[in-house]
């Protein structure tokens, strides 16, 4: 039996090198493929002096593998370079100006989509074979294939456009002032008493987050159901039927409580799918987080930022499945064997 | 006449079990077809060109235009017809990719393991852990927009997915008796490979490759979608349904729902696919 602790650490020394990988991968599309980040910056008609200036300003002037030392290292320090336009702010201040914005959003959207899928998913598993079943089925495969985009368009149609009863974009209406302190909208208005501020980031918060997380809650409902029907199967749910207790504590207080830990397991996976799809919802509601920072980047070819913001998310990957990873080695101690 | 009164009778219990995922596989197989066929079939299907100004601008549907007109006056439903071309030769050309890359890697990985092994692995589960759209995006947005662009910013994204399944499967297969057999008779590595294990191992691809498609179809929407696709005017529906978002507040809704819907019913279409195929094909993984 191995300790806890002895776990974490092995498992924190084997992020070292999936993140290397990353960081070099990044590395790789940024500098190594075909495409002259410096051209791309200023275009054809820049003089040469001013590209050589730029370039020696980038650092990509040095010999490759130089230039791959520096960045490395660089990260390391969280040293995400200088963006380049605009007063040329450090990366790493500009994405923590825009990640709490999409935190919020993926915070909002995680929690519908486990709470559809806990719903649906032992809903299905209770009622197995039945039309619920079959129609909540075909419900997951329909949510996976659904994009985002229009889910939100339709929204945006239906709420905005004809209702007219909810915002379509942005973050907070711009008459009301939100102190910022966390930079989570929500915590903000309630730890500064602003219910002005609470409900309109409510009200903006409400279609971005139902699109993002009805696309994703498909998985969890199939995960659920059959991660249900695995236990449901077990001698302690015989014997606790058997004892007369109600159906009702038998699903929600003792099997699901055990259905619950390769449910956690796909949570850190589904957190890749999380933030590429809040890009996608980001953009379609103009909501100012990572993902309209992004894209508004790429536009202005402003190289850094793009590039830092890409590592950011890399770091962010690594870091959550190592939490989950930690998570799990907690409350199942038969993997740390 | 017995053995079709067998068949029938086999046919008949089969549907009976089965109904359910039998019905995914032909409704799929159907949405498949139908879209492929407007693909090649783009110029005989289409009634305008999709390219220029036909009529007014935005224009509701009605009889003459069936799906409207958008902000410049052309036919809504041409171009729907003629970007089934654009989301299949890309989506259809990088899983191709993905796929063989994939299966040689996986291949090569499982069966020498070793320090390559250990490399590989390492590399496409980096990369599979990874957001795949993100991913995409940056390679995109660094390569700058076209179809071959595209197709490499898509293929590179789906890659460790066959590396692993294929890997997986060749692990499991080395250690079978007829591959030893063929090991002690002398034959190279490579007829082992090609021989013994890539024929056990391709019968798991049509299930992921059918899967995968649905992924990478609702990836190049996200992508053009973004701005990082095939370059205007070129007929695609991600970049139509973001063209039409502009003019949605307005109400406007049939430039950008009719192209969003398509996109939605092509990932579907593979999607029931690739779960129907699955539970038809692998008795053992069914859905339980």
């Amino acid at each position: 039996m191995v300790s806890l602790r002895a776990y974490i650490l092995t498992r924190l020394l084997l992020t070292i090198p999936t993140i290397l990988i990353l960081l070099t991968f990044v590395f790789m599309i940024m500098r190594i493929l075909p495409g002259d980040p410096v051209l791309a910056i200023v275009g054809m008609k820049a003089s040469p002096e001013y590209i050589e200036k730029l370039r020696e300003q980038l650092g990509l002037n040095k010999p490759l593998w130089m230039q791959y030392i520096d960045y490395v290292s660089n990260i390391f320090r969280l040293d995400f370079g200088r963006s380049m336009i605009w007063g040329r702010r450090p990366v790493i201040q500009e994405i923590m100006d825009r990640f709490p914005a999409t935190l919020e959003l993926t915070i909002f959207a995680f929690m519908i989509s486990v709470l559809i899928g806990l719903l649906t998913g032992v809903g299905s598993a209770m009622k197995r074979g039945s039309k619920l079943d079959i129609t909540l089925r075909v419900w997951s495969i329909v949510a996976y294939s659904l994009f985002i985009p229009l889910l939100g368009m339709f929204f945006q149609l239906v709420f905005g456009v004809y209702l007219r009863i909810l915002p379509v974009a942005g973050r907070k209406s711009p008459l009301v002032r939100i102190h910022r302190i966390t930079g989570l909208y929500i915590l903000d208005s309630i730890l500064t008493l602003n219910w002005k501020g609470l409900i309109t980031s409510l009200r903006y918060l409400i279609l971005p987050s139902l699109t993002l997380g009805i696309v994703l809650s498909g998985v969890y409902t199939r995960l659920v159901r059959s991660s249900m029907l695995d236990v449901l199967q077990q001698d302690f749910i015989r014997a606790l039927r058997s004892r007369g207790i109600a159906e009702r504590k038998v699903i929600f207080s003792h099997a699901l409580k055990n259905a619950f830990i390769p449910i956690l397991t796909m949570m850190g996976l589904q957190f890749a799918l999380l933030l590429a799809g809040a890009v996608l919802t980001e953009t379609t509601f103009s909501w100012p987080g990572m993902g309209t920072f992004l894209m508004e980047r790429i536009q202005y070819r402003d190289y850094t930022t793009v590039q830092g913001t890409i590592v950011f998310f890399a770091l962010l990957v690594s870091l959550v499945s190592l939490i989950v990873d930690i998570i799990y080695a907690y409350i199942d101690p038969r993997i740390r064997y | 006449m017995e053995l079709s009164l067998t068949i029938s009778h086999s046919l008949r219990r089969l549907w009976k079990a089965r109904r359910l995922d039998l019905l995914f596989t032909i409704i799929g197989l159907v949405i498949v077809i139908i879209i492929s066929f407007m693909a090649i079939a783009a110029s005989l299907v289409a009634p305008y060109d999709p390219l220029s100004s036909v009529d007014k601008a935005l224009l509701p549907p009605s009889f003459k235009h069936i799906m409207g007109t958008d902000n410049l006056g052309r036919d809504v439903f041409s171009r729907l017809v003629y970007g089934s071309r654009t989301v299949m030769t890309v989506v259809l050309l990088s899983t191709f990719i993905s796929m063989s890359i994939g299966t040689v890697a996986g291949l090569i990985s499982g069966y020498f393991g070793g320090i390559v092994d250990r490399v590989l692995s390492l590399t496409m589960d980096s990369i599979y852990s990874f957001p795949g759209l993100i991913l995409a995006i940056a390679i995109a947005s660094m390569l700058g927009p076209g179809v071959m662009n595209t197709v490499i910013s898509i293929s590179i994204v789906y890659i460790p997915t066959y590396f692993r399944m294929v890997r997986g499967q060749t692990l499991s297969i080395k250690n079978q008796l007829y591959v030893e057999a063929a090991e002690a008779m002398g034959a190279s590595k490579l007829t082992i490979l090609w021989k013994y294990v890539l024929p056990n191992v391709i019968t798991v691809i049509p299930v992921v490759f059918s899967m995968n498609v649905a992924d990478a179809v609702l990836t190049e929407a996200g992508l053009s979608f973004l701005g990082l696709g095939v370059p205007s005017p070129t007929p695609d529906w991600g970049f139509d349904l973001k063209n039409g978002q502009r003019n949605l507040l307005a109400g406007y809704w049939w430039i950008s729902i009719f192209p969003g819907i398509m996109i939605v019913i092509l990932a579907l279409g593979f999607s029931l696919l690739g779960e129907g195929l699955n539970e038809l094909l692998n008795p053992e993984r069914r859905y339980e």
